[in-house]
């Protein structure tokens, strides 16, 4: 995937999120010396190649109440992990799914489910329904509770050509 | 610290994990179906990100695509040696975030960098610094709808 100097200025100018106004890319265009129509042309193209997944917010889960975490891991049959994966990724509790690779011996767990909640209580009765989802399929599970945050960094792109 | 959502916002925080269209105003969609103004529709959402319930309004960069690559890893470090081997680990950039976690397994971190060869490089110098075992998942498939919060 090659990006053009313009694609990362755009990214650049976009990343940190857009004005809060009823035309946000009039705004951003104006600021990068291009016309609207012609800034929205370039993310549609950038959308189209997959490096924007999606245009709106993202959810801040400590300030809604949600501050316990649990990273739920399962064994499933790699013959259906994809598409249990599939269901599981769609239960509305889970922020993230995915599919990873066995540690074995000491990790026999191919799919990770985050499971956010009000308490601890909440997490492991969400671990429990995706549980029933999974029915045979699964042969072992744990669930991992964050105890502390050590490092939390944002991620940005370097202001520099591709 | 929390505060009261109204139903309103609780529409809005789960409508803005959906795709909001490319267009020139595109509060537009929501304010019909919300019956408000697209100036009402900017507002209530300005609002949750200035309360910090939303974290940004934008487009969502896919990471990967930009070029980088990016791998979960684990390691097993005893209570003695935690904070010393949390030192040496967070003192690499390209550490990204860094978890505790109640199993064996109780380091759990991401690795951002900017190659995939990078990213066993760096596993392999933070085994050598710390003489542990560095666990590597890298994602192999992502399942992925969303959060809701109850509306």
């Amino acid at each position: 995937m090659t990006l053009t100097s313009q694609d990362r200025t755009i990214i650049e100018a976009t990343q940190a999120g857009l004005p809060l106004v009823t035309r946000p890319y009039a705004v951003v265009a104006e600021s990068l010396g291009l016309s609207e129509a012609d800034l929205i042309e370039r993310l549609k193209h950038l959308k189209a190649q997959g490096i924007i997944r999606r245009i709106g917010a993202a959810p801040n889960h400590y300030r809604l109440g949600m501050t316990a975490n649990g990273m739920t891991v399962w064994d499933v049959d790699d013959a259906v992990v994809d598409s249990l994966g599939e269901k599981v990724g769609g239960l509305p509790f889970v922020t993230h799914c995915y599919r990873r690779p066995r540690a074995l011996p000491d990790w026999p767990y191919n799919l990770f489910a985050m499971v956010h909640g009000e308490t601890r209580d909440e997490v492991v009765a969400k671990r429990s329904e995706i549980s029933s989802l999974l029915g045979k399929a699964c042969r072992a599970s744990d669930i991992l509770f964050s105890t502390r945050i050590l490092k939390k960094t944002g991620m940005r792109l370097r202001g520099k050509e591709g | 610290m929390t505060r009261y959502l109204s139903p309103l916002e609780r529409t809005l925080i789960n409508r803005l994990q959906d795709d909001l269209p490319l267009v020139s105003h595109p509060f537009q969609e929501l304010a019909q179906e919300l019956d408000l103004s697209e100036e009402e529709v900017a507002g209530h959402i300005r609002t949750l990100r200035d309360d910090g319930l939303l974290t940004r309004f934008g487009p969502f960069f896919d990471a990967e695509a930009l070029g980088g690559a990016f791998c979960l890893c684990a390691m097993a470090v005893t209570p003695e040696r935690f904070e010393d081997v949390l030192t040496k680990v967070n003192a690499y950039p390209e550490v990204a975030h860094n978890y505790e976690r109640d199993h064996k397994l109780n380091m759990w971190f991401v690795l951002a960098t900017e190659s995939q060869a990078a990213i066993s490089a760096t596993a392999e110098a933070i085994e050598r610094d710390t003489g542990l075992p560095v666990l590597l998942f890298p994602k192999e498939r992502e399942f992925f709808i969303g959060f809701r919060v109850n509306a």
